[in-house]
């Protein structure tokens, strides 16, 4: 099955800015459905993102960030051609990660 | 509130309402003639908007609210419709359980070809729209149709609606009085009110595009249905045309027709029509 | 605030003296769990306050002081409250995380993001807003916290909802 995980990561020489998009319901445990009964809590709570090995970017998430979850940033560093990993945990215990290649 | 506005909104464009739904040249009142219309439609919509590009239209309130678009635009980045293309894509080429694909029923293989759609088929003397022409492709290889309404066709439709993009809308009306007769039809059932709120699709689109209904910004009519389907933030989800017109009519307190019933089916011929030459900006965002 | 200040002054030195300070972490802990847990742990606590206030203390333990080097950028009107697109930018130096509240929402705690050193202290994110709220960020840079704020529309009701 495809990565939950899109990423786009580009380098201008001194930054790399990296943009992603995770498939991902993020329930809030807040929101009811049709029937009235509540959706059970089911979002993301933790999504790292490493370059040579070490974390450059670490999101700690609840319920209020949006479905299908987007975040932006930006490190000094990264060659066009290095890997950069992104992985996620969430409340339930799964995980997915997957690796993009800086441009 | 809303009835003195649209009371207000009426009595203001009423004349320019009549002129647009009437096009037709003087003494020729039973002439069904598309290419007239087209060309006052699409006059109306830019002498509304002269700061617009014709491009402009099919991105509905985006190109007519500052604040939405700037939302889009950040949006537009990395769209969260992104899944719903793939998972159309990844559908398109699995094939069915005889062997064949969706790309076997499509000219060009499905790439590329979404502007034509709907058009009018001779032999069966209707109007084929996509997501008809998906579910009898379906049927024809031994599946089941999709529900017109649910994410399968929204996907399936997001991509080739996708594989479409920039191109212009490019509906055709055979000189066939059943082809002039659909037409006439679909451009009917836009402008005649129905539902308890008494609107017409044209009380909200063609006379009051940009400004809001309750706190959404409505969308012009020229170019909606360039952005089909359409992912939208309050469905937080991919939507397709049958389930927006659906919608729409419950939302006026009407009782909906079927999915990809005749009605629907000829407003989408019509719509498609008069937006000819504007690009396809689908899958669209939406709020 | 006597409290306040002790904490803010150890947590500067824990910054500055590296390992030898940490050993007095252990002892901090008992008192200032939010301490320990905002280095490597997921800040369960703090995703369960209903104010911004308790927030703030859960996940930081100090209080914000208002700062103009902090750029926040959230619509006037939210074009829907399930997908808002927040981003901030700041100029203060030496940020180690940013976080983002909606004071509306039944836990205010949306987002937290650490900023290792070689980050930029930049963040673009989509949230979800129940109502019309002031939405906060928070800056932690050397040591200190800072906050900037904007107050988001959020409207319901269009077509037939």
């Amino acid at each position: 099955m495809a990565s939950t995980i899109r990423v786009r990561a580009t380098n201008n020489g001194e930054i790399t800015e990296v943009q992603a998009l995770i498939q991902h319901p993020m329930d809030s445990g807040f929101v009811k459905d049709s029937k009235g009964e509540i959706i059970p809590p089911h979002f993301i709570q933790q999504l790292t993102f490493e370059y040579d090995g070490k974390p450059v970017f670490v999101a700690d998430w609840g319920g209020g960030v949006s479905k299908d979850p987007y975040v932006k940033f930006a490190f000094k560093g990264g060659k066009k051609g290095d890997e950069l990993k992104v992985s996620w945990v969430d409340n339930k215990g799964a995980t997915d990660s997957n690796t993009a290649k800086i441009g | 509130m809303m009835k003195l506005r649209s009371a207000i909104c009426f009595g203001l464009s009423a004349l320019a309402l009549a002129a647009l739904a009437f096009a037709l040249p003087a003494g020729a009142a039973d002439k069904i003639d598309p290419v007239a219309d087209a060309k006052a439609f699409k006059k109306f919509f830019y002498d509304k908007f002269p700061k617009l590009k014709p491009e402009d239209f099919v991105n509905g309130p985006y190109s007519m609210d500052e604040g939405l678009h700037k939302q889009w635009v950040e949006k537009e980045q990395f769209p969260p419709y992104e899944f719903a293309v793939e998972a159309g894509k990844e559908m398109f080429t699995k094939p069915f359980k005889n062997g064949k694909t969706y790309e076997d029923c499509f000219p060009n293989k499905g790439i590329g070809i979404r502007q034509n759609y709907p058009y009018f088929d001779e032999k069966e003397g209707k109007v084929i729209t996509l997501e008809l022409a998906l579910n009898r492709c379906r049927e024809a290889n031994g599946e089941a149709p999709y529900s017109y309404v649910k994410d399968e066709m929204a996907a399936l439709t997001a991509y080739m609606a996708f594989t479409s993009r920039g191109k212009p809308m490019d509906i055709k009306i055979p000189d066939d009085p059943r082809a002039l007769a659909a037409y006439e039809q679909g451009k009917e059932y836009f402008y005649t009110r129905r539902g308890q709120l008494n609107f017409a699709c044209s009380t909200c689109h063609v006379q009051s595009p940009g400004e809001r209904i309750r706190t959404e910004v409505l969308a012009p009519a020229l170019g909606i249905m360039n952005a089909m389907p359409i992912y939208r933030s309050e469905w937080s989800g991919m939507g397709t045309t049958s389930r927006r017109y659906v919608t729409c009519n419950s939302q006026v307190r009407g009782v909906p027709f079927n999915p990809q019933d005749d009605e629907y089916r000829n407003v989408e011929y019509y719509l498609s029509y008069v937006s000819n030459g504007l690009p396809i900006s689908g899958p669209g965002a939406r709020p | 605030m006597s409290n306040t200040e002790s904490k803010l002054s150890r947590r500067v030195i824990l910054q500055g003296a590296g390992a030898v300070a940490l050993l007095g972490l252990g002892s901090m802990s008992l008192g200032w769990p939010a301490f320990a847990a905002a280095n490597d742990k997921y800040p369960a606590e703090a995703f369960k306050q209903k104010s911004d206030a308790d927030a703030i203390k859960a996940l930081y333990g100090k209080t914000a002081e208002a700062s103009d080097k902090i750029k926040l950028d959230a619509p006037e009107i939210a074009e829907n409250g399930a997908v808002v697109p927040v981003s901030v930018a700041t100029t203060l130096p030496d940020v180690t995380s940013i976080s983002f509240l909606v004071a509306e929402n039944p836990i205010v705690l949306v987002a937290s993001y650490r900023i290792p050193a070689g980050t930029v202290p930049s963040v673009a994110n989509r949230i979800k807003m129940a109502k019309t709220s002031k939405v906060t960020v928070l800056v932690e840079a050397g040591g200190k916290l800072y906050s900037a704020g904007k107050e988001v529309k959020v409207t319901v009701g269009g077509c037939g909802g």
